[in-house]
């Protein structure tokens, strides 16, 4: 019998990608297209939805053509996705009203502002366990009704379907207008402030508050279990998963017990603790979220830390200063030199996320003397990723009572040694690297082969799970800690930069 | 001290009047601008044509800067950037041999080992990014020295030291050794670094096909060989399909 594969797709905010996976999890085949990124002002962001799904279109039989096999020998199909990005179309065309507002947008800043002072953080956090930010997707949906002529009305009278990208996808896959499934999975529902997180299920209240009528949701299911037939691209190929990108990342990496934590490093950082059954309300700005729900079992949740500049940062550095031709040589610019020199660089680009959120705080290098050279500065700026991931893990060994006794790392820059082993020496914990970097399309595939039979048990998916590389702490505690002290103090003078708006 | 070498200062002078003209020169504008025979410039084009320098148009016969001269300064590849571009291939020819992948680069007379994947059994491995191998003794050394990657005459010059009695310790049978490695595309050492290990590489080519570098598999003997001491032909095509698909990412089109 001709060997099965599970299909992955992974649309992100750059590109969408179709990975197969063998039965070891092993990678098959990479197909993946771009799309296009709209910047119409300062600080919006967005994606054509009609792009996405005509790429994902085009890579699935690619992916399929690439191995030389049919729908036949898919078993079955998960996807990930960006999270937070927001599509509203119309239910009888399928013709997205608008582009889609994607995660990154910053156009509800203002509503943010007006929901902290009413009804204030604790009404939001008692049901979805989110503070107001410009992310979530509830707030896009509110601004869309308060600036689109005669959408609100449409929407209530059912005309307008809501989702994020997996829902918009799925729908269109089962057949969009045409008996589409307008479905969501609890991962990316617990992203939009309209769920509440401990029933799992659209929250009345919030969706009154925000004035989001019912008829526009979609059904929240299990991240894994049978969805339906994937019609026409892969006739008779059932979808049977869906994850958020990160939560995905954290079920690729198979942290499935309390206390297992991943961190996704690239532009920015994605620091995900599983927190078994309870949904830990964080006292250190964390942010609680739903990790998956695979069938009928009771939900996991996870405790997630961002860090809005890591990978950006060195970008920054070889763009915008030029002192390096691209980024993987910031490790050989820094290792001219012992040490930093005593010099700190705090990116807060846009204001410090997790677990400072200070929008106030501006970017600031500071220690600067006549002998710092641009290895020290070059030290400084993967010291800063590394000092980032300790504040984050600090305050999840705060908020949870299993301590975190080693870390699994991901993404780009994970190729950097040097920053690897910064990372183990500052949290006192191995730091260990997966075999498969693609942790992100691998959890997708995880939670689908799972629920279609195709592994039997998590235990399976854990005895996949192979090291490629590891990182012991070697760091005098001493200095560690003088050291995490000197972070702190530049920390310090990065806060309160911006002033408040002048009050006439 | 001897003076300047005459050829060499007028084929430089000839590039120079290549790169400085918008257009394509014939051999007689090349001659008469510089004030040479025209079979003196006739012989520095052709040896510059030869080394991929100086580029003839066919239809005209002119001549124009080589392809190969604009690659000169950019050939260089940090190591680190190796890692990076190498890091998915790397992972997944483990993950398929079951066994250690090592990537390595020429430092000072010895290969400089710059990304290590572990062995998939998940036993207790450590991180040896930054330790250096014997150029003569070790499978990425010996791809390295026999594509010109790392200097062969210092190595040739020094004593060779014998890590086993396999390790080869002269200059002929390193020689001899190296011209195999040319032969087949791939280097194996077995037992030769240390008894009861083996290993096997293959180069890794950037532009033009320049070998960067070396990617390679090693464990123990019965692992890395059949039953007669040879290198398992399953391991030695992984590992040059990951060598030619690192190649391919860095720009070497023709592996």
């Amino acid at each position: 019998m001709a060997e099965r594969y599970v299909m992955s797709i992974d649309q992100g905010t750059n590109s969408t990608r179709c990975i197969l996976f063998d039965n070891h999890g092993r990678l098959v085949s990479v197909v993946q297209r771009e799309h296009e990124q709209h910047f119409p002002k300062p600080g919006w962001v967005e994606h054509d939805a009609v792009e996405i799904w005509r790429n994902l279109q085009r890579i699935v039989p690619e992916a399929l053509s690439d191995v030389g096999v049919g729908a036949e020998n898919i078993a079955a199909i998960g996807l990930a996705n960006q999270r937070e990005t927001t599509v509203l179309w119309d239910r009888r065309t399928g013709e997205p009203l608008g582009r889609a507002i994607v995660w990154q947008d910053t156009r509800t800043a203002p509503l943010v502002d007006e929901l902290n002072l009413r009804p204030g953080e604790t009404f939001f956090l008692d049901r979805c366990a989110l503070p107001p930010s410009t992310y979530f997707s509830a707030l896009r949906i509110r601004w869309l009704f308060d600036h689109v002529s005669g959408l609100e009305q449409r929407a209530i009278d059912g005309e307008v379907l809501f989702g994020t990208i997996e829902t918009w996808l799925i729908w269109n896959m089962t057949g969009g207008a045409d008996g589409g499934l307008h479905i969501t999975d609890a991962t990316n529902a617990s992203r939009t402030m309209l769920m509440n997180i401990h029933t799992l299920a659209w929250d009345d209240e919030l969706l009154s508050f925000f004035g989001v009528p019912r008829v526009m949701l979609p059904e929240i299911r299990s991240s894994a279990e049978d969805y339906g037939e994937a019609g026409g691209l892969l006739p008779g190929v059932r979808i049977t998963a869906a994850l958020g990108d990160q939560q995905a990342a954290l079920f690729g990496q198979t942290c499935f017990s309390p206390g297992e934590a991943k961190c996704t490093y690239g532009t920015g950082s994605f620091l995900l603790l599983n927190t078994g059954n309870e949904v830990v309300r964080s006292r250190h700005g964390l942010l609680a979220t739903v990790a998956y729900k695979i069938g009928e079992q009771p939900p996991v949740y996870a405790l997630e830390g961002s860090i809005a500049v890591t990978g950006s940062l060195v970008q920054w550095f070889r763009d915008r200063l030029g002192l390096i031709n691209n980024a993987p040589e910031i490790e050989t610019l820094a290792r001219t030199v012992e040490d930093n020199g005593g010099c700190y660089i705090v990116p807060a680009f846009s204001g410090l996320f997790a677990p400072r959120w200070r929008s106030d705080a501006r970017g600031v290098i500071v220690g600067l003397t006549s002998y710092i050279t641009k290895g020290h500065l070059a030290r400084a700026v993967l010291e800063a990723t590394g000092w980032q991931t300790r504040e984050v893990v600090d305050a999840m060994n705060a908020d949870f009572p299993v301590p975190l006794k080693q870390l699994k790392v991901d993404g780009g820059m994970t190729a950097d040694n040097l920053l690897m082993q910064f990372v183990a020496d500052v949290l006192d914990v191995p730091v260990v690297r997966p075999m498969v970097a693609e942790t992100v399309s691998l959890g997708a595939a995880y939670a689908a082969g799972l629920a279609a039979g195709y592994w039997s048990d998590l235990e399976v998916l854990r005895r996949h799970w192979h090291r490629a590389g590891q990182w012991m702490p070697d760091m005098d505690p001493e200095h560690r800690e003088s050291e995490y002290d000197n972070w702190q103090r530049a920390v310090e003078r990065s806060l309160g930069w911006i002033r408040p708006p002048a009050t006439s | 001290m001897a003076g300047p070498v005459q050829s060499i200062e007028r084929a430089a002078a000839i590039l120079r009047l290549l790169a400085g003209g918008p257009r394509r020169l014939g051999l007689g504008e090349v001659a008469s601008s510089l004030g040479l025979a025209k079979g003196t410039a006739h012989g520095i084009l052709r040896t510059l044509q030869h080394v991929d320098f100086v580029e003839q148009d066919e239809a005209t016969g002119k001549y124009q800067l080589g392809a190969a001269l604009l690659h000169l300064g950019t050939s260089y590849l940090d190591v680190n950037d190796l890692r990076s571009r190498s890091i998915n291939w790397a992972d997944a020819l483990a993950a398929r041999s079951g066994e250690a992948v090592r990537l390595g680069t020429p430092l000072e007379g010895r290969v400089l080992v710059i990304h290590h994947v572990f062995r998939p059994d998940d036993t207790l491995q450590t991180l040896d990014v930054g330790s250096l191998l014997p150029l003569h003794a070790s499978s990425l050394g010996k791809v390295l020295l026999a594509y010109g990657t790392a200097a062969l005459e210092p190595v040739l010059e020094s004593e060779l030291e014998a890590y086993t009695r396999h390790t080869l310790v002269t200059a002929e049978q390193l020689t001899r050794a190296l011209g195999e490695v040319r032969e087949l595309g791939w280097a194996a050492e077995v037992q030769e670094m240390s008894m009861g290990e083996a290993g096997v590489a293959a180069p890794i080519r950037g532009h033009g096909g320049l070998v960067v570098g070396a990617i390679g598999l090693s464990g123990p003997v019965e692992r890395i060989c059949d039953s007669q001491g040879r290198p398992r032909p399953s391991l030695i095509t992984l590992l040059r399909e990951a060598a030619r698909a690192i190649s391919r990412d860095l720009g070497a089109t023709r592996w």
